[in-house]
This record gives structure tokens, sequence and C-alpha cells, in this order.
């Protein structure tokens, strides 16, 4: 495959489109498949009853936060590095999806923790640490747009984005370091999972479809900036 | 409170505003198409 091709915005136009399509057509399916798995056949949980189908939104969401904010600095440290407005811009693409996605992680983790834990929010270092994230996002999409040269702004908002990556492994081992109200990880590569097949398949099928989600509106994003710049 | 009011309460709000993020690429894309 010809990358560095890929690496010019007018070549990577087209791609970026049939790319686009075809991640929202398969995020389509695989968000009515995991919204199936997860109110339908999932059992209801022996302690939480039925308020545990909130993970099916909030773990998904909540990886692809630390996901997408980890992408959007490497691909702002490439710009950095090569000076590619292409690789700038895939960053400003990722950043409202990456901020909308440690939102709704916030805010399903908050209607959750109101039923089983007693209250919306402690500032334990797991919550903390994912709001430090979100104002992160906000802080490079606001820099970003403060500065009217375009490749001063991108080179600003590089330098945020890759300092802010020391954020992404404390909120991953928060739960570790610190006596957290916030439980443990769900899902890890090196353990068998503790709940049952059926609600780590849905899960799993959430992530899938909310990776895809940000694939394909990041693409339309960049495509719009694209023709923007031009 | 009934807690099946929070699931429904995150999924509606989730998927509102997923959709409101496609509505409004959807927006800019068509004010770039004119």
């Amino acid at each position: 495959m010809k990358w560095f091709w890929y690496a010019s915005p007018q070549t990577f136009y087209p791609l970026a489109g049939r790319i686009a399509l075809w991640c929202g057509i398969a995020a389509v399916v695989l968000t009515a498949v995991g919204l199936y798995i997860g109110l339908v056949v999932a059992p209801t949980d022996a302690q939480q009853g039925e308020v545990y189908r909130v993970i099916f939104i909030h773990v998904p969401a909540a990886w692809m936060s630390m996901f997408i904010y980890v992408v959007m600095a490497g691909w702002a440290a490439i710009g950095l590095a090569f000076n590619t407005r292409l690789s700038a811009m895939m960053a400003a693409a990722l950043a409202p999806t990456g901020a909308l996605f440690t939102f709704i992680a916030l805010w399903t983790g908050s209607l959750w923790g109101r039923p089983t834990w007693g209250t919306y929010w402690v500032w334990d270092a797991r919550l903390t640490s994912e709001l430090i994230l979100l104002f992160l996002y906000f802080g490079f999409i606001a820099l970003r747009a403060a500065i009217d040269e375009p490749r001063r702004a991108d080179k600003a908002a590089a330098v945020l984005a890759i300092v802010g990556v020391v954020n992404v492994p404390i909120i991953y081992y928060s739960v570790q370091w610190w006596n957290t109200l916030h439980q443990g990880a769900s899902v890890s590569f090196t353990r068998a999972p503790t709940m049952a097949a059926t609600m780590v398949a849905g899960m799993l099928v959430m992530a899938l479809a909310f990776w895809l989600y940000s694939i394909a509106v990041s693409l339309v994003r960049v495509r719009c900036m694209i023709r923007e710049s031009t | 409170m009934n807690n099946e009011v929070y699931v429904w309460a995150s999924y509606a709000v989730t998927f509102a505003l997923l959709a409101l993020e496609v509505i409004l690429l959807r927006r800019r894309w068509r004010r770039l198409s004119r």
C-alpha cells in the first residue's frame, strides 16, 4: 500500500469517503446487535438487578475515550514530527468524538453510581482523572480554535495533546494505584472474565460499534476540514 | 425511584448525543456542498 501517497489530503479524501461509508454501515448494524444482546439476551444481574445494563454503554465509551485520545496524540505527534497537514487534521477530527465519548462515560457512570454507590459523583481517582481527560479534549479543541494561523494552531494543540497523554495510564491504573470507590477492570487480556459470557459479548460488540462509529464520523469530519482548507 | 430509569436515561442521552453529532456533521457537509 502506498502510505505516503495517502499522506496528501487530496488523495486521502476519496479513500476516507469509502472507509467512512462502510464503517458507518457496520457501526449501525453492530449497535443494533449490541443493543439486542445488552437489553434482551443478557440476563439480569443477581446483585445489581437491571441497572448493571448501563455498563454496555459505559465501559465501551470509557475505553473509546482513552483510545481516541492516544490515537489523537499519535496523529498530533506525527504531524509535529513530519509537518504533515493531514496528520494534524486527523488529530483535530478525532477530538470532538473523543470528548463526546468521555462525556458519555462520565454521564452513564454517574447514572450507574447513584443506585449502586448511593451517589452521582465522588472525587475518586478514576472519576477525577476521566474528568481531566474531558478538560484535555476541551483544551485541545479550544487552543486550536484560538490561534488563527493553521500551522501554528496545529503545533500548539499537538504539544498539548502529547503532554496530556500522560493522563491515559493514570486513568487506566488509577484503580490499582489508589484505593478507589470505582471497581477494578472488568475485562482483562491476561485473565478470564468474571462475568457471564453474554455480558462480555454485549460489551465487546458495543465497543466495536463505537470504534467503527468513531472512525466513520472522524473521517467525515476530516473530509469537511479538507474541503474547508482548499 | 425505579432503577430502570437510570438505564433508560443512560441509553437515551448517549444515542441522542451520537445522533446530534451525525446531524451536525451532515449539516456541515451540506453547507460545504452548496
